[in-house]
């Protein structure tokens, strides 16, 4: 236990209580984090309960090549921010480098990838109170399939708050690695001070929990065909 | 908290056992489930971010604090959804 640790703060008894202190505070924002996205997934299952043969019928219209892919490009950039922890605790200053800029590059394809997500859901009469939404001949499919208009506008309200939240998380993330970035380039990161690489992986990694069960409940509650993977190319 | 650094060995073997459940789970959206998609969805949604949660953020070995902080979380989002859906699943049973 090393008292005269340089940079211990004096309202610490030893180094391993802050750095055990500084991981702790951001699990405890992350439990608050929880309840946040958990109120939205209380009000999925109560009406994902009331109305399954609705939510399913719109669940399957959505874009799941895009919903999959961008799965893989999140758990990818999760597997980058993990070797970034492991490259700040071993003193490997170009991985660290590298790890943290692969991590944003790919945050940020991801929400490239939901933008160009939700220009298809807007052309594919997927936004409510839009043009191509409330053409005769797109409500005609829903009235065929007996899905009523409210309950399909009802899923996707819940479709674009989750996936609208979780984007803006991952702003935040992307922002957290620049700053990670430009410490890392002013050698203000360490073995010594590793603790703010690993406080904001654990933030990317909630982000990245929270689309694993996005997936499911938005993309995948309804069936899909072969075809539906290649007609939005 | 922890001294000991996970080696990227154990990072690249989770990460494939995600890429495998992701394929897995989108695999199954072609086979009609009915509405026992989201059941299985969410089974295997539990299971990555078990592998997510434990390995990429540590909890493995992480102090016992660490472990009540996230379980907290946890035991929260339990009683909402347990006491919520405790009253939406069972009105049936009363309607009268």
């Amino acid at each position: 236990m090393s008292a005269e640790h340089p940079l211990l703060a004096h309202h610490f008894d030893d180094i391993e209580q802050q750095r055990g202190a500084e991981t702790l505070g951001m699990w405890v924002f992350l439990a608050t984090e929880v309840l946040i996205f958990g109120g939205l997934f209380t009000g999925y299952f109560v009406y994902r309960s009331w109305y399954p043969r609705d939510f399913e019928a719109v669940s399957a219209r959505l874009n799941v090549l895009i919903g999959a892919v961008n799965t893989v490009v999140l758990l990818t950039s999760s597997l980058t921010m993990a070797l970034s922890v492991y490259a700040v605790r071993t003193g490997r200053q170009r991985m660290l480098l590298h790890g943290l800029t692969l991590t944003a590059v790919l945050g940020t394809a991801f929400l490239v990838l939901k933008a160009v997500e939700y220009y298809a859901d807007y052309r594919d009469g997927l936004v409510p109170n839009t043009a191509p939404f409330d053409a005769p001949e797109h409500q005609r499919e829903w009235a065929e399939a007996q899905v009523s208009p409210q309950k399909v506008i009802l899923f996707l309200m819940f479709y674009y708050v989750m996936t609208g939240l979780h984007a803006v998380h991952l702003t935040v993330g992307i922002g957290l690695m620049a700053w990670l970035i430009v410490r890392a380039r002013g050698g203000t990161l360490s073995p010594e001070r590793y603790v703010p690489v690993e406080v904001c992986g654990l933030y990317w990694h909630f982000v990245d929990v929270v689309w694993i069960f996005l997936l499911p409940l938005l993309y995948l509650t309804g069936t899909h065909h072969p075809a539906d993977f290649t007609h939005f190319l | 908290m922890s001294e000991r650094v996970t080696q990227p060995p154990t990072y690249y073997a989770v990460f494939a056992g995600l890429i495998a459940l992701t394929v897995l789970t989108v695999g199954l959206s072609l086979v009609d489930l009915g509405e026992w998609h989201t059941v299985v969805g969410l089974g295997i949604a539990i299971a990555k971010a078990l592998l997510v949660v434990l390995f990429f953020m540590h909890l493995l070995h992480s102090d016992t604090m660490t472990w009540i902080a996230a379980g907290t979380g946890l035991f929260w989002l339990g009683i909402m959804l347990v006491l919520t859906l405790s009253d939406y699943l069972t009105r049936w049973v009363l309607s009268y």
